[in-house]
């Protein structure tokens, strides 16, 4: 059984078609890609897997449960990163751990903290508020956040934002290391292509809210003649090269 | 410890957290109820003393105690309404309500925690200005006996359904709203009958004077300062409104919740 099935999924705002009627499946131990300009609909998308936002039309299933109707059976083994949405930054990095150790029933609390402040490198951090810290030291408590409950499904927005290379690579390291281990399924939205060519099993290509192509990183590079998925996102947002007027999902 | 009640603890550490490292914003929960107290209380002594001076003691002393319970009382009101509203407003304020909202946090569940708050929050504003008025003017609350539970209990749940309408406002019009969080139980005042019997107000506002839990809390607390007995008339009117109220609070906040989820409001709300 597929982690994420999502069909036939719509989000219109007035006159404005968000996401436009896309259909994808994210199996265990896979990680998909969205890739896409802003506005192309991606964000739309993750809030709709999140229940954050009602989908027009379509359904989405996550581990089993539909979210219309069953959201929080299917949050409680989900999480969630994204720099754009912030964690309370007057209180420190272990209470805001705690706070969300509760909130997802983590058992053994302080010890799954330490775990992942050893993992992720935050042991000097726990005791700072968070409004202290550097963007890219927030990112890794965003990440820790995110993990906190050994998700069966990730749902990651920018990972590595603000991260320097090495920091960055480490957390890249990690989550491989941790979808191997755990079988999670990932979904990405990035727009670090290398990125995305290292972590994503298969990429959706987002336009004005259609998936306009699709496939792995090897696939897409053949099929456009690129050397990088950088030129083949300028490609397909700019209706360039050989492949991008005519693709379709 | 079950999973509803832990997320609710997990809302509550939270708010908590806050405020142990906080000492400024501990100091701004007791402010303002011992300022009106410390305000309301010399202005009734002084005219406790042209009472007693004109010939009727005793009128004076019910006169005092009517004005400082109702000064407490209506804190409990208050600091109840911004118990809830400005714990919401600090979800808001961090950006925080993406998070938690995809966390398997029930709605249910973040107001309980958002009440537990507001209890919290009203205990350590009212209670310094309650021993204030014992220490100042020998007026002890606590002489109400049991009934003080009664009229107190219904106050906070007036401004608990105050406090769902104004975050239903702001789930409706993001942070924009936020000012209601502190103008809202202060502009019902004139009509909720605190200070005065509801027969003061003009024939036109006395039914509005009516609709309100508060009025009814205020005579009955009047009622029995005045020696007048157990005013069980008052304090079921005084529920029964509440109870209306706050059902129809909860219908539109689930209403105001859901249409956040379709506009997508719960990611950009702080914004």
């Amino acid at each position: 059984m597929d982690a994420i099935t999502v069909e036939a999924l719509s989000k219109r705002y007035g006159d404005t078609l968000a996401v436009d009627d896309i259909s994808f499946a994210v199996a265990p131990g896979r990680t998909i890609g969205l890739l896409g300009g802003n506005g192309a609909g991606k964000t739309t998308t993750i809030a709709m897997l999140l229940g954050l936002l009602i989908p027009s039309s379509g359904r989405i299933t996550v581990l089993g449960h539909d979210m219309a109707t069953d959201r929080f059976a299917a949050l409680a083994r989900m999480n969630f990163s994204s720099p754009y949405v912030a964690l309370p930054h007057r209180i420190s990095v272990f209470e805001n751990l705690m706070v969300y150790c509760h909130l997802y029933d983590v058992p053994d609390a302080k010890r799954r903290i330490a775990e992942l402040a050893s993992q992720l490198n935050l042991h000097d951090l726990l005791r700072r508020p968070v409004g202290d810290l550097s963007a890219g030291q927030k990112t890794r408590v965003a990440l820790a956040k995110s993990l906190i409950n050994r998700p069966d499904v990730l749902l990651l927005d920018e990972p590595t934002a603000s991260l320097d290379p090495d920091t960055g690579d480490m957390v890249r390291s990690w989550l491989e290391r941790y979808r191997a281990e755990s079988g999670c399924a990932i979904l990405l939205a990035s727009h670090n292509m290398a990125e995305v060519e290292r972590l994503c099993d298969e990429v959706l290509m987002l336009k004005q809210g259609r998936i306009v192509d699709r496939g792995s990183p090897a696939d897409l590079l053949a099929r456009y003649g690129r050397d990088t998925l950088e030129a083949v996102f300028l490609d397909i947002a700019r209706n360039t090269g050989t492949q991008a007027t005519g693709a379709t999902a | 410890m079950r999973p509803a009640l832990r997320r609710i603890w997990g809302m509550m550490y939270r708010h908590l957290s806050l405020y142990r490292r906080s000492w400024p914003r501990l100091l701004e929960l007791a402010y303002w109820p011992t300022l009106q107290m410390c305000i309301w209380g010399f202005t009734a002594s002084f005219f406790a003393g042209r009472m007693a001076n004109a010939g009727t003691p005793g009128a004076g002393a019910v006169t005092l105690g009517m004005l400082l319970g109702a000064v407490l009382l209506w804190e409990v009101a208050l600091r109840s309404q911004m118990g809830v509203a400005i714990s919401f407003l600090e979800e808001i304020w961090s950006r925080n309500l993406g998070h938690v909202f995809v966390s398997p946090l029930r709605p249910w569940e973040l107001v309980a925690a958002l009440l537990a708050m507001s209890v919290i929050r009203m205990l350590a504003g009212v209670l310094p200005a309650v021993l204030l008025a014992w220490l100042l003017y020998a007026f002890n609350l606590f002489d109400l006996g049991a009934p003080l539970v009664v009229l107190a209990v219904n106050l906070m749940v007036m401004g608990w359904w105050v406090s769902l309408g104004i975050v239903s406002l702001i789930l409706r019009h993001g942070a924009g709203a936020e000012a209601l969080a502190w103008s809202v139980l202060f502009g019902i005042t004139p009509f909720a009958a605190v200070f005065y019997p509801v027969s003061v107000l003009p024939p036109v506002l006395q039914p509005v004077a009516l609709a309100l839990p508060a009025a009814h809390v205020f005579e009955g607390m009047r009622a029995i300062l005045a020696g007048s007995g157990f005013p069980w008339e008052s304090l079921v009117a005084a529920t029964g409104l509440n109870l209306l109220w706050l059902g129809a609070a909860t219908l539109l906040f689930a209403r105001q919740f859901r249409a956040a989820r379709i506009r997508g409001a719960l990611m950009s709300i702080g914004e």
